[in-house]
């Protein structure tokens, strides 16, 4: 038995991550923030109280039973305890390191009302690592149940559906458009934040459940939504396109060359390998003074890879302050280690070109903050007569993204006004047997709320399709009496999933 | 730690799921002809994507494992065969290689689409169909669609000269009325597509749409070419792109006073309402880049014919 831990007992220290040294990172790829040790992970893992009352459960967009798996690394099952982990979460290496833990379950944790909260989104990374490392991969015993499920989209909210209906029975099959599947995760998080090799190892484990991959698949031109349910044999289609559709800001000199979107960017890098131009075919054009537009996350990754690849200064113009920034205070404490200069209350009005019409530099307004708007935020007001020019030979605009439009376009999918696919509670859209989930949905978000509109929706679809889900029956702490139904033990997984319909 | 090699190593061991690619997603090139020493077709095998093209659809290319995304128009597509067909002119370093490498029997890495709103081929009277150059190829499903539509069609073909000339008879059967033009007269009448449209316009009255495709200076010309009379005249714009869905915004063109993303809004747009220039500037975007691959692929290629007459191994 486990001793009743208290606040004064457990170590008081939030066990600290290593990182690399800033003036060595921004001149590679490597990881940023380098993982747990063994010693690490057991160290924190004593951290957690086991209190009763679990926020951090709650707190996290999955769900995962955080008490539970973290009590295994305490025993020392770390195979158990990535049982645990992976019955509510297929991706842990990727989620233990772009999760926004610290508004989720490390911002609710118990411990954090006095110390500094356990280390949980670490002490994920750890495991989902381990995992890779040892290969494991819980493929449960799967019984086919018959139903086809096509996902369209191979990101976050994708991956997740995918997972839960394979795991259900359903013979799934995942269409995306790019050359390599993982969605956001590999066209837009670079590899210093989340390396290749883990996108690699956690879609090799959905394969290893049975999902199908199907890339180069563009679904609504290749084939209709209505052809995949009329024609093609899939029961119900999940679509999780994402709001990949990137905004500008309509100022003057917008199309000269050196004015691209975030996404473009990262695109180019991430996923074409823009970095390693001619060998690699796909160029980039770097400047040397990159201003980018924006402080959400995207906008900390466009800027941190343009310092990797060799720009001289690297600028990040917002229209508020560091506090409304919406990226990860993480992220903006490691640009500012890596020598980003932030210029806050600053918004551009026009982009300047040269003769040959490429960009030179842009003239800027200072702003001030005014009265909260709809998102709670202070509404940033121009100055007056507070214009400055900004020289600059690259202009990143990292300021939001919109609903991608090819579903859209291509299906009688009740739309809303912005273009995002219209779901009751249940991610239900207007046509039967389709569901959606992620930013198609809900607008620009993160990874792991795409993930849990993706479970969400794979219940939903499991209800539609009349499949009992089996999470009902399962529980990862055995009870003290064990209890069969017909000879099989009812806490088996996927013991009774049995068609209703 | 993972270093940057290691991550390579993982990323081309099989363990990946993306090395299915080698096996479900290349498509086989079955069929190839060289029009000039920089045009050539190349037919591929894809059944779903020859069923669902429509005319003014592109797909986009990736030759091989380190190649870059390349969108290219649809130039012809058979259903009954379950092929799709490019007309590609050689100009950078990705389709020099390409008109190097892509013979038939082997594979293209990657080919996605169709991409684009396609067409709208209505039950027009009568249109003029346009090709200049390379053009002539994404425009010849527009002319079959509209013949077989019921449209009257008339087209306009140009070349610089005589030798360039390809798809003449192909075009040639779906149109009412046909007119080549080559820039030192060796072929048809001596004169650029506009006199061509010129001519047509003189001779019709009840033209109702001008559908244009070819180099951006030659698709502003018979823009300009229609735009007293008011004529309808549809373009197709094929800019910069990366991924084609919509999601990176380098295919941005103004059109009119908005801007548009010519992968998911386009390709075709309203001639007369197209800021030309604009384009032209921003197909400049990556010149330097473009010439230093070109180059670098030509210096390879030397080096890969001599070892390869030293070694009699093929690279």
């Amino acid at each position: 038995m486990v001793k009743k831990k208290t606040i004064r007992t457990i170590p008081q220290e939030r066990t600290p991550i290593l990182h690399q040294n800033p003036k060595e990172r921004i001149q590679n790829f490597d990881e940023v923030a380098l993982g747990y040790t063994l010693e690490d992970a057991l160290k924190e893992s004593e951290r957690c109280l086991m209190c009763p009352e679990t926020p951090c459960i709650p707190g996290c967009p999955v769900g995962i039973d955080i008490p539970g798996f973290i009590a295994k690394i305490v025993e020392k099952d770390y195979r158990g305890a990535y049982d645990v982990l992976t019955d509510s979460n297929l991706l842990p290496a990727i989620c233990g390191r772009v999760c926004p833990q610290e508004d989720q379950c490390e911002g609710v944790c118990t411990v954090g009302d006095t110390l500094e909260p356990v280390a949980i989104g670490r002490l994920e990374r750890w495991l989902g690592d381990l995992a890779i490392a040892e290969g494991w991969c819980n493929i449960p015993y799967i019984e086919p149940n018959g139903f086809r499920i096509g996902i369209v989209g191979s990101g976050p909210a994708g991956i997740a559906c995918a997972a839960d209906m394979a795991k259900a029975g359903c013979d799934v099959t995942l269409f995306e458009a790019f050359h390599k599947p993982g969605g956001v995760l590999r066209y837009g998080i670079p590899e210093f934040r989340l390396p290749n090799d883990v996108i690699g190892a956690e879609i090799d484990a959905l394969s290893k459940l049975g999902v199908k991959i199907k890339c180069n698949t563009l679904v609504g031109r290749l084939f209709t939504l209505e052809q995949m349910l009329d024609e093609m044999g899939f029961d119900a289609v999940f679509v999780g396109t994402g709001a990949g559709y990137p905004s500008f800001m309509g100022i003057p000199g917008e199309s000269l060359n050196g004015v691209l979107s975030a996404n473009e960017l990262l695109t180019r890098c991430n996923l074409m390998h823009a970095g390693e131009f001619p060998d690699y075919d796909t160029p980039l054009h770097l400047g040397q003074k990159v201003a980018v537009i924006g402080s959400g996350n995207t906008a900390m990754d466009a800027m941190r890879v343009c310092l990797r690849l060799g720009a001289e200064n690297v600028h990040c113009v917002y229209r508020r302050t560091k506090t409304e920034s919406p990226a990860r205070a993480e992220e903006i404490e490691h640009a500012e280690q890596e020598g980003i200069e932030f210029h806050w209350l600053a918004a551009p009005v026009e982009i300047f070109g040269d003769d040959e019409n490429n960009v030179r530099g842009m003239r800027c307004i200072r702003m001030e903050l005014g009265e909260p708007d709809d998102s709670g935020r202070r509404r940033p007001v121009r100055v007056d007569g507070s214009e400055f020019e900004f020289e600059a030979d690259m202009i990143v605009y990292a300021i939001g993204t919109n609903a991608n439009p090819i579903i859209g376009q291509t299906a009688k999918l009740k739309l809303n006004k912005w273009g995002y696919i219209e779901t009751d509670e249940n991610l239900a859209t207007s046509m039967a047997g389709v569901f959606a989930g992620g930013d198609i949905v809900t607008g620009g978000a993160t990874v792991i709320l795409a993930m849990g509109a993706g479970r969400k929706a794979a219940a939903s679809m499991k209800a539609y399709l009349g499949i009992r889900d089996s999470d009902s029956v399962y529980s990862c702490e055995p009870d003290d009496e064990a209890t069969t139904l017909f000879g099989i033990d009812a806490r088996e997984k996927n013991f009774s999933r049995v068609r209703i319909a | 730690m993972a270093t940057k090699s290691s991550d390579r190593a993982v990323l081309s061991d099989t363990s990946d799921p993306t090395h299915e690619h080698d096996d479900e997603s290349a498509v086989e090139i079955v069929a190839r002809r060289d029009f000039s020493d920089v045009t050539f077709l190349l037919e591929f095998t894809h059944p779903m994507m020859a069923k669902a093209a429509r005319p003014g659809q592109f797909v986009i290319v990736i030759p091989h494992e380190h190649g870059e995304r390349i969108p290219l128009t649809i130039a012809d597509f058979d259903r009954d065969r379950g092929t799709v067909t490019l007309v590609i002119q050689a100009v950078g370093k990705t389709t020099i290689e390409m008109q190097q490498t892509s013979q038939v029997g082997t594979t293209l890495f990657g080919v996605v689409g169709p991409m684009g709103t396609p067409s709208h081929i209505g039950d027009l009277g009568k249109v003029v169909c346009v090709g200049g150059g390379l053009g002539v190829a994404p425009v010849f499903p527009q002319a079959r669609a509209f013949k077989e539509n019921g449209a009257y069609v008339i087209g306009v073909i140009g070349f610089r000269n005589k030798e360039l000339v390809f798809w003449e008879d192909k075009f040639r059967k779906y149109c009412d009325e046909f007119i080549i033009c080559s820039d030192d007269g060796s072929v048809g009448i001596k004169g650029l597509v506009t006199d061509g449209i010129k001519l047509a316009m003189e001779k019709h009255a009840d033209i109702d749409e001008v559908v244009a495709i070819g180099p951006p200076i030659m698709m502003k010309a018979c823009a300009e070419t229609t735009r007293a009379s008011g004529i309808k005249t549809t373009v197709s714009l094929n800019p910069i792109m990366v991924d084609g869905t919509g999601m990176c915004g380098g295919c941005r063109v103004k059109i009119g006073e908005g801007i548009k993303f010519a992968c998911v809004d386009g390709p075709d747009f309203d001639g007369h309402q197209v800021d030309f220039d604009d384009l032209m500037n921003r197909l400049k975007r990556f010149k330097d880049e473009e010439e230093k691959a070109t180059q670098r692929w030509s210096k390879t290629c030397r080096l890969r014919g001599e070892g390869s007459a030293s070694t009699g191994s093929r690279a």
